[in-house]
């Protein structure tokens, strides 16, 4: 069939002008296109860069070294030591199982962590490291790294753990670390991004706690450039962190580790104060804990030990225990009564051994009675019945305030878990408190530091501080961070009379130096040393009517629990007060149990080691001897504890 | 004007042919092929393997054959299209029958040297088969109904086939390839306008339809368009390729990031980098400038193959041509307007530069047929 050639011609042109139309449609299009890149590419550029970059970029935390805490002669107290562990890539390893069997012939495998290890595996992307072995001592891991060829994917890793080296000497004092937990978490309210890197070790009590943000120092951030599925490709660059601030401390770890030993398997504290600056010395509380044991996190059996031990060694009793400061308060009262004029120097009352307040007696510790006692005599033999009397006079308000005075009743901003406030009882207080009037029978109380009065070991080593220096002394524990110095502030003078300070003290001296001093077979027999002091002992039970009819039962008769706490508080030299020390027993069953430990720790504390035994009386020097032997052995040695600071 | 009427003395024959080759077609497809080379070396992490290398080898084949296909008289070529484009369709049926048999969704019949898509051959055969088609019809007959019902049976039949396996992309290249060479050829406006009518009916449909018994896509299907019309709603999840592919695509820029430093691609955040989104990878390491290059080069291939159409006599050769191209331009604007988050992601290869076989192969075939029909033309 021919075309005809309009025909032709008509279709071509019918063609051409589709073909045009259909050309130039595809060009529109293609522009269209080129537009949208356009769109994509250079005006939203910047935006699809920075997603680029947050796709492809991971910041990477660097934990940061915590912070050191040395004593006050730089001896380490918290350092951090490098800890062992051994990871496993599963999928560099091949055949898992075959590897965890290999590196069992070498390294004792916790079977629980290895379970743990199994479930982490399956649940995470073959390249993340798991870890098999926590904690593997360096003969371990020097034995699986030489091993490493055979086996595949293992790596020894070494992080930073802390450790206590004087274990349980200071664990009062310093706290412990502990691995950061959710409670921890939900107490802080914007954490610090550290926190969320599991197990990371943050200060839970104690020093470490309180001086987290000190010692914790700033993370370090390393960006590495990762691909779709996590798996991080190289290192970028990093910023190092900033390790966190070493701490020093007032403490003598000497003086520490002996306060400590001395103080034994007793449930008991002592406190060491600077008479001059305020420095604590020693804080000692016993028995004490290892705080190691919670560096990991503690197992549930030990726990359970430190919890169901009746002696409390989790307690920090020097800086947390409140007790009723039994005659160690009479200081208190003498000064009550001297400042407001009811006394004078020479004035005397009779003790007959009891008193009659308000239709009830109240008895001296002494059943026959004292006699006419004079103040320096009444504190010397701790006359009950000449205090009774004094106070009855003064007024529980006036005692209060030479209380408050002396420091008593205050709570210390020291960075230590629970500083106690204690209770320093006044008029007001019972009528807010117990909704009740305060009666002339409290006071009688309150005058030998009973009833209501309660004190912790700290507070009263302040007291004897201050009555020793007649400066309101307070204490301090930290005595540089970083290197600075903590500058020591003006102490003032306390307001006080100093001929009635000066009275009291002679009282005092009298105590561990007179014949009839109540402490007199502890005394120092060192003119140079000479202390002054005062016992207490501090009633936990009402003594009955019957019993006291029956005579007052023994102490040692009695169970443990229902036994009188034992106190003691001096300063030494009498003549120029360098310290002060307060000590508690609990239970110890009477003054007794108190004074030969803080006449040893004072004559530890002055000698600045073991001191001789001409500084104490002849006779008990055979039986000195054996101790300092014994204690000897238990305080570490300088030497090895000394560590040169860069 | 059938070839029947044309001097055939005066075409060139042996081996002069390749002297009247398209040459400048010839260049640019070969442009782009390097340009295909060089992107697969780069996603690869600066190596020839796994993908660069066998890529060459097969445009060194697909070169061969398009000489070969070039070299034989289009005259034959037109005769054998009714066949060409019945046996593509009984391999389409073939794999449909072996799928449900039980090798599982398979596309694809395994000739020992490679795997051949009977859908991708489909591409070519359909716009023959039409061209020949509208080259024996006579024109007057063109626009009436029984003769325009014929060519949409042959397009609808392979669609249907290719929907099926399921292949959304390809089946939309089929249908659209076809109706552009109908268009070509003549056919009245109206079918159009009433075909683009019922088309945005059946749009609407589809979309009624959803969660009902007669459910006319597939559940992935109807997520990607969820995806494409909003992607930022699943960012981790469906919308993930093309929330990653505009990343890598706008952090080009002007200039890109360098050849082998697109962060996107090298540390796979980039899904099938090799294949459909391999342009993404161009862009962004080699920014806009590079992306309007290849563009460019897209561009210059249609306006020669058009330009080389309406200089052909040949009915039959002037709509192969311009219906191979179209096929050619609706692989790259499907592709490119997908990576860009214009179009839904259907798994549309980029031509010529993706990683894949048998697609570079039919392209090849095609612009064989377009060299052919350029070296055969009446002079």
């Amino acid at each position: 069939m021919r075309k005809t050639p309009t025909e032709i011609t008509e279709v071509h042109s019918r063609m051409s002008r589709r073909t045009l139309f259909l050309g130039g449609s595809m060009l529109a299009f293609m522009t269209g296109l080129g537009f949208r890149m356009r769109h994509l590419q250079l005006d939203q550029a910047d935006q699809y860069r920075l997603l680029a970059e947050e796709n492809r970029i991971n910041i990477r935390l660097i934990p940061p070294a915590r912070g050191e805490i040395f004593d006050r002669n730089g001896i380490v107290l918290a350092r951090n030591e490098p800890s062992y562990r051994i990871t496993l890539v599963p999928e560099d390893a091949g055949d898992v199982d075959k590897v965890i069997e290999k590196l069992a012939t070498l390294v004792e495998l916790d079977p629980n962590e290895l379970d743990r290890a199994v479930t982490e595996m399956r649940r995470s992307p073959p390249f993340l490291p798991v870890t098999i072995a926590d904690r593997v001592s360096w003969d371990e891991l020097s034995r699986v790294a030489v091993n490493t060829p055979a086996l595949p994917g293992i790596t020894p890793e070494v992080g930073l753990s802390r450790y206590y080296p004087l274990r349980g000497d200071l664990a009062h004092v310093l706290g412990y670390v502990g691995p950061v937990s959710d409670y921890d978490l939900s107490k802080i309210d914007n954490p610090d991004q550290l926190l969320r890197i599991p197990r990371f070790q943050i200060g839970k009590v104690g020093l470490e706690g309180r001086m987290e943000d000190d010692l914790r120092g700033v993370a370090g951030t390393k960006r590495v450039e990762v691909n779709a599925v996590g798996r991080v490709m190289r290192e970028l660059d990093r910023r190092e962190g900033q390790q966190g601030d070493d701490v020093q401390l007032t403490i003598d770890q000497q003086l520490q580790s002996y306060a400590q030993a001395r103080l034994g398997d007793e449930s008991a504290a002592a406190v060491v104060m600077d008479c001059v600056t305020g420095d604590l010395l020693a804080v000692a509380s016993a028995p004490s804990f290892d705080p190691n044991l919670f560096v990991q996190g503690i197992s549930v059996t030990d726990y359970g030990t430190l919890t169901s031990d009746n002696h409390r060694p989790l307690a920090a009793k020097s800086v947390q225990g409140a007790y009723p400061p039994g005659s160690t308060f009479k200081m208190i009262t003498a000064l009550a009564a001297l400042e407001a004029g009811i006394v004078g120097y020479g004035g005397t009352v009779y003790c007959p051994g009891h008193m009659k307040v308000s239709n009830r007696r109240f008895h001296c510790w002494k059943r026959g009675g004292h006699g006419h006692m004079d103040l320096a005599g009444a504190l010397r033999e701790s006359c009950d019945v000449y205090f009774y009397d004094l106070a009855i006079q003064v007024g529980i308000d006036k005692i209060s305030e030479v209380a408050t005075k002396l420091g008593l009743g205050q709570r210390y901003d020291l960075p230590l878990s629970g500083v106690a406030r204690g209770l320093n009882p006044n008029r007001a207080w019972k009528a807010d408190v117990r909704g009740a009037d305060w009666v002339v029978g409290d006071t009688a109380n309150a005058s030998i530091g009973q009833g209501f009065v309660l004190a912790s070991p700290l507070q009263l080593a302040v007291m004897t501080a201050r009555l020793a220096s007649g400066k309101a002394l307070d204490p301090r524990i930290v005595k540089s961070v970083n290197g600075v110095e903590e500058t020591l502030p003006v102490v003032p003078n306390l307001e006080l009379n100093a001929a009635h300070l000066a009275e009291v003290q002679r009282g005092m001296f009298q105590v561990s130096n007179h014949r009839r001093g109540t402490a007199y077979s502890q005394r120092i027999i060192d003119d140079e040393f000479r202390m002054a002091g005062k016992t207490g002992t501090s009633q936990v039970r009402n003594i009955t009517a019957a019993e006291r009819a029956r005579g007052v039962t023994r102490n040692e008769d009695l169970p443990w629990e229902r036994r009188d706490h034992g106190l003691f508080v001096n300063y030494a030299p009498y003549d120029n007060p360098r310290i002060a020390v307060a000590v508690v027993v609990e239970h110890g069953g009477g003054s007794k149990s108190a004074t030969p430990i803080g006449r040893d720790i004072t004559l530890q504390a002055l000698y600045g080691g073991t001191p001789p035994l001409s500084a104490y009386p002849a006779k008990d020097r055979e039986k000195i001897k054996k101790q300092q032997e014994e204690m000897q052995k238990l305080v570490p040695g300088r030497e090895i504890t000394r560590r040169n600071r860069a | 004007m059938s070839y029947l009427e044309y001097n055939v003395k005066h075409v060139p024959t042996g081996l002069r042919k390749v002297l009247y080759l398209n040459w400048p077609i010839l260049l640019l497809v070969s442009a782009v092929a390097g340009v295909g080379f060089l992107m697969l070396y780069s996603v690869a992490g600066g190596s020839f393997r796994p993908w660069s290398e066998p890529q060459m080898k097969r445009y060194a084949m697909g070169l061969s054959v398009m000489v070969f296909v070039a070299m034989v008289p289009i005259w034959f070529w037109r005769s054998v299209s009714g066949f060409a484009y019945l046996v593509s369709l009984i391999l389409l049926v073939t794999v449909e029958v072996m799928g449900s048999v039980g090798m599982g969704a398979q596309r694809w019949i395994d000739l020992g040297f490679m795997r051949l898509q009977p859908s991708e051959l489909m591409k070519i055969t359909l716009v023959m088969c039409l061209a020949a088609y509208y080259d024996w019809l006579p024109t007057h007959k063109t626009s009436r109904p029984l003769w325009v019902a014929l060519p949409v049976i042959l397009i609808l039949l392979p669609t249907f086939l290719v929907l099926k396996q399921p292949d959304l992309g390809t089946s939309i290249l089929l249908m659209t390839g076809g109706a552009i060479v109908m268009f070509l050829a003549g056919v009245h406006w109206g079918y159009f306008a009433a075909v683009i009518g019922l088309g945005v009916g059946l749009v609407t449909a589809v979309f009624q339809s959803r969660h009902t018994e007669w459910q006319l896509l597939n559940n992935y299907q109807y997520r990607r368009i969820d995806t494409f019309l909003d992607p930022s709603s699943d960012p981790l999840g469906a919308g993930y390729h093309i929330t990653q592919s505009k990343i890598a695509l706008g952090s080009g820029g002007w200039t890109g990031r360098g050849f082998m430093q697109g962060t996107q691609s090298r540390l796979n955040f980039l899904p099938e980098k090799h294949t459909d989104f391999i342009f993404t990878t161009l862009a962004e390491e080699f920014g806009y400038i590079g992306a309007v290059s290849l563009l460019s080069i897209y561009g210059l291939i249609i306006l020669f193959c058009i330009a080389a159409a309406l200089a052909n006599k040949d009915r039959f050769s002037s709509l192969l041509t311009l219906g191979i191209a179209s096929a050619f331009f609706l692989f790259f604007a499907v592709n490119m307007s997908m990576v860009m988050g214009l179009a839904p992601v259907v798994g549309v290869p980029l031509p010529l530069v993706s990683y894949g076989g048998s697609a570079m192969l039919v392209l090849m075939v095609g612009f064989g047929l377009i060299q052919s029909a350029h070296v055969h033309r009446p002079r």
